[in-house]
């Protein structure tokens, strides 16, 4: 046999340089997280306090004021009877195969993100609908966050914070965080010139356009976007488990490795029942306040 | 509308530039060395938006800028608001202060107070109903609700959409929008107004509906009005005074009459060949001196006067000024008939009296439907002139 040539392999770097770059980046980030990670915890810390506390409120409340509390939400953003019968019917069902527990879990971790996400999210997008530049540096990042799979940067959460429903969030966050950026950008950006123009000649600040012209009309997009993040949020649902998320998850990651098929496909249907509650709702909030805005 | 006299310029606009582009100031002194529009765009790849602009607009006054699309009117409007910031001049409002020089306060002042904005496709808030449209500009300055929603009524009003204060834009016609544009204009009580194309995206029925609106809202108010227009017809009727743009350059700045009757270049010729005449003259601008005034008390003497002139009609004058056309057959028929008296009112022509400020197309049936000329009389009863067919067809025939 011939000796390797650059001819018919990809001429390669050596193998213990390799090794050195993997070894001194692997290294930097354990002294950074053994370094950091404590302090990084303590700001975190104010999140985990209400992650908890909400996710008792919903686990350690009787099954039925819970139940009347979501039902009623879902009523009074919808405004639907058909939605709301349903989602009581399939509540019901799903507490009725024991999965009342996880289900609120799942729920309460699904909302803390959701809510994370768009305190974050809205933000950015609106700097990005301000600035080429921030747009040109937002879009790119979001590409990456969105196709890079989710367990290479579970990795680096896990190592500096651990296991446990802070790092769980972060990887749900930034997995789902996406489309309520770009989709703020994009409300904002597609708000009529001509109405932008005249809220500037009248004289409105800066800070009047946004607030009053620009989030409005930029709405139905937004409300888009939380419905984006929210389904995108319950699929990491079964991923956030991996990491000790409780929920709806560790039962379908204990039947895949157990094969336990009818286990699975249960909680897979709970996860399906909140995943319609919120789509249903939320797109009916966002129906509505599309009628209102649009114009001609 | 009524020409304002002997007033200050409202606003100068002086050697204005506008470049289009990211280096506009570097490359502002190709335009200043002559360079035209397109060599400019293919060496630089900037665009020439306004070149050289002077103007003064006078308070009170309506003034028209009027250009085809690409002449650079919707840049210059937005200039005087500093919707868009031009490389080089200055706008002086109340003689003296520079617009281009205010801070970000004194700007939004200005913007508040001072001017306020039409919009050719309205600029609606669609999640706003009608009256807090109209309240916009009111609630931009922080004027209490009830404040604010008192005077929005008051305008919809005047402006014909009472009844309409809680629709939403999207369910009214396109005129009655613009009407909301209106009401949101004159809500804050701003001296000065622009108008960009505010009725060009409406039907002609309703375009002519809404000019006559803001000619007879203009005459009350006062206000001092820059209106953009592509459409000749509509600046000739609304403009005090009419600016020609073409390419990013003033052509011709002037009445109406001026730019038909006196076009300073073969473009604005061009321009104005295809207008209505009729409708944009008044009468003052065609009629001639009355020269064939009768002045004789008596019949006889009258008619001998008469017999003098070229012509076979006569404006009588007595002591009071004049009285009223006479026909020479009028008078010989008396003659026939042995009246020996004087001349009254009997003989004199049933007509009705025609006035210098009429629009030309009123009175064209009457010029018309009689032998001699029309008299023109002005509303203390003196006559101003004669209108004769021949100088209608003069007029009107002549491109």
């Amino acid at each position: 046999m011939a000796e390797k040539s650059w001819l018919t392999d990809f001429p390669q770097m050596d193998r213990d340089d390799l090794v050195a770059i993997r070894k001194s980046l692997d290294g930097t980030y354990r002294d950074f997280s053994r370094e950091y990670g404590e302090m990084i915890e303590g700001f975190f810390d104010p999140l985990l306090q209400f992650l908890v506390a909400f996710e008792k409120l919903l686990v350690n409340s009787p099954w039925w004021a819970v139940l009347i509390a979501i039902i009623g939400l879902v009523y009074l953003v919808s405004r639907s009877w058909k939605l709301s019968v349903g989602i009581t019917v399939a509540m019901c069902a799903v507490g009725y195969f024991g999965m009342w527990e996880d289900t609120m879990r799942t729920l309460s971790i699904i909302t803390v993100s959701t809510l994370t996400s768009i305190v974050l999210g809205i933000p950015i997008g609106i700097l990005m609908a301000r600035s080429n530049r921030v747009q040109s540096i937002v879009t790119p990042t979001l590409d990456i966050m969105q196709t890079m799979p989710a367990f290479v940067y579970l990795v680096p959460v896990v190592m500096l914070l651990g296991i446990g429903k802070i790092p769980g969030l972060i990887a749900v966050v930034i997995y789902a965080i996406a489309p309520v950026i770009r989709l703020t950008n994009l409300g904002i950006r597609m708000v009529d010139s001509e109405v932008l123009e005249a809220a500037t000649a009248y004289g409105a600040t800066p800070f009047q356009r946004l607030i009053r012209v620009q989030l409005p009309l930029s709405l139905p997009n937004i409300m888009a976007g939380v419905n984006q993040t929210i389904m995108m949020a319950l699929s990491m649902v079964v991923i956030a488990s991996m990491i000790g998320v409780k929920g709806l998850g560790q039962p379908v990651l204990k039947s895949i490795t157990n094969q336990y098929f009818t286990m699975g496909l249960l909680n897979g249907l709970a996860i399906v029942v909140l995943a319609i509650m919120f789509d249903r709702t939320s797109q009916a909030y966002a129906k509505r306040t599309n009628n209102r805005v649009s114009s001609h | 509308m009524t020409q304002a006299t002997e007033v200050k310029p409202l606003i100068r606009v002086k050697n204005l530039y506008q470049l289009f582009g990211k280096d506009a100031k570097k490359h502002i002194h190709l335009v200043h060395e002559g360079k035209s529009k397109d060599e400019i765009l293919a060496q630089t790849g900037h665009t020439l938006g306004l070149k050289d602009i002077n103007l003064e607009i006078n308070k009170g006054e309506t003034f028209v800028i009027m250009g085809l699309s690409g002449s650079g009117k919707s840049t210059l409007i937005r200039h005087f608001n500093r919707l868009i910031d031009p490389t080089e001049g200055s706008i002086l409002i109340d003689d003296d202060q520079d617009i281009l020089t205010l801070s970000t306060k004194e700007l939004q002042h200005l913007r508040r107070k001072r001017m306020s904005m039409v919009f050719q496709r309205f600029g609606l808030m669609p999640h706003r109903t009608v009256l807090e449209n109209s309240a916009y500009g009111l609630s931009v300055q922080g004027v209490s609700k009830a404040e604010r929603n008192k005077k929005a009524t008051e305008w919809l009003e005047i402006v014909g959409l009472k009844g309409y204060e809680k629709q939403y834009p999207s369910q009214l016609s396109g005129g009655q929008q613009q009407r909301v544009g209106l009401a949101r204009a004159f809500c804050t009580d701003a001296d000065i107004l622009l108008m960009d194309e505010a009725f060009s995206a409406l039907d002609p029925l309703i375009r002519s509906e809404m000019q006559d609106q803001l000619v007879e809202l203009q005459e009350t108010l006062n206000k001092t009005i820059i209106f953009i227009t592509h459409d000749l017809d509509e600046a000739l009727r609304l403009g005090d005074r009419i600016a020609i743009l073409k390419d990013g350059e003033l052509i011709q700045v002037g009445t109406p009459e001026k730019i038909l009757l006196e076009p300073a270049t073969d473009y604005v010729e061009a321009f104005v060949k295809d207008v209505n005449r009729a409708r944009a003259l008044t009468v003052e601008t065609v009629m001639k001196p009355a020269k064939h005034r009768i002045t004789e008390e008596s019949i006889a003497g009258a008619l001998a006067q008469m017999r003098k002139m070229p012509e076979d009609y006569g404006y009588y004058f007595n002591d009071d000024g004049y009285q009223g056309v006479i026909l020479q057959e009028t008078l010989e028929a008396a003659t026939k008939d042995g009246n020996t008296g004087n001349v009254s009112d009997e003989f004199m022509e049933d007509i009705d009296n025609i006035s210098p400020s009429d629009i030309l197309e009123s009175v064209i049936p009457e010029t018309l439907n009689t032998d001699y000329p029309l008299p023109v009389v002005d509303d203390k009863g003196k006559l101003q002139g004669q209108l004769s067919q021949s100088s209608v067809a003069d007029v009107l025939s002549n491109p």
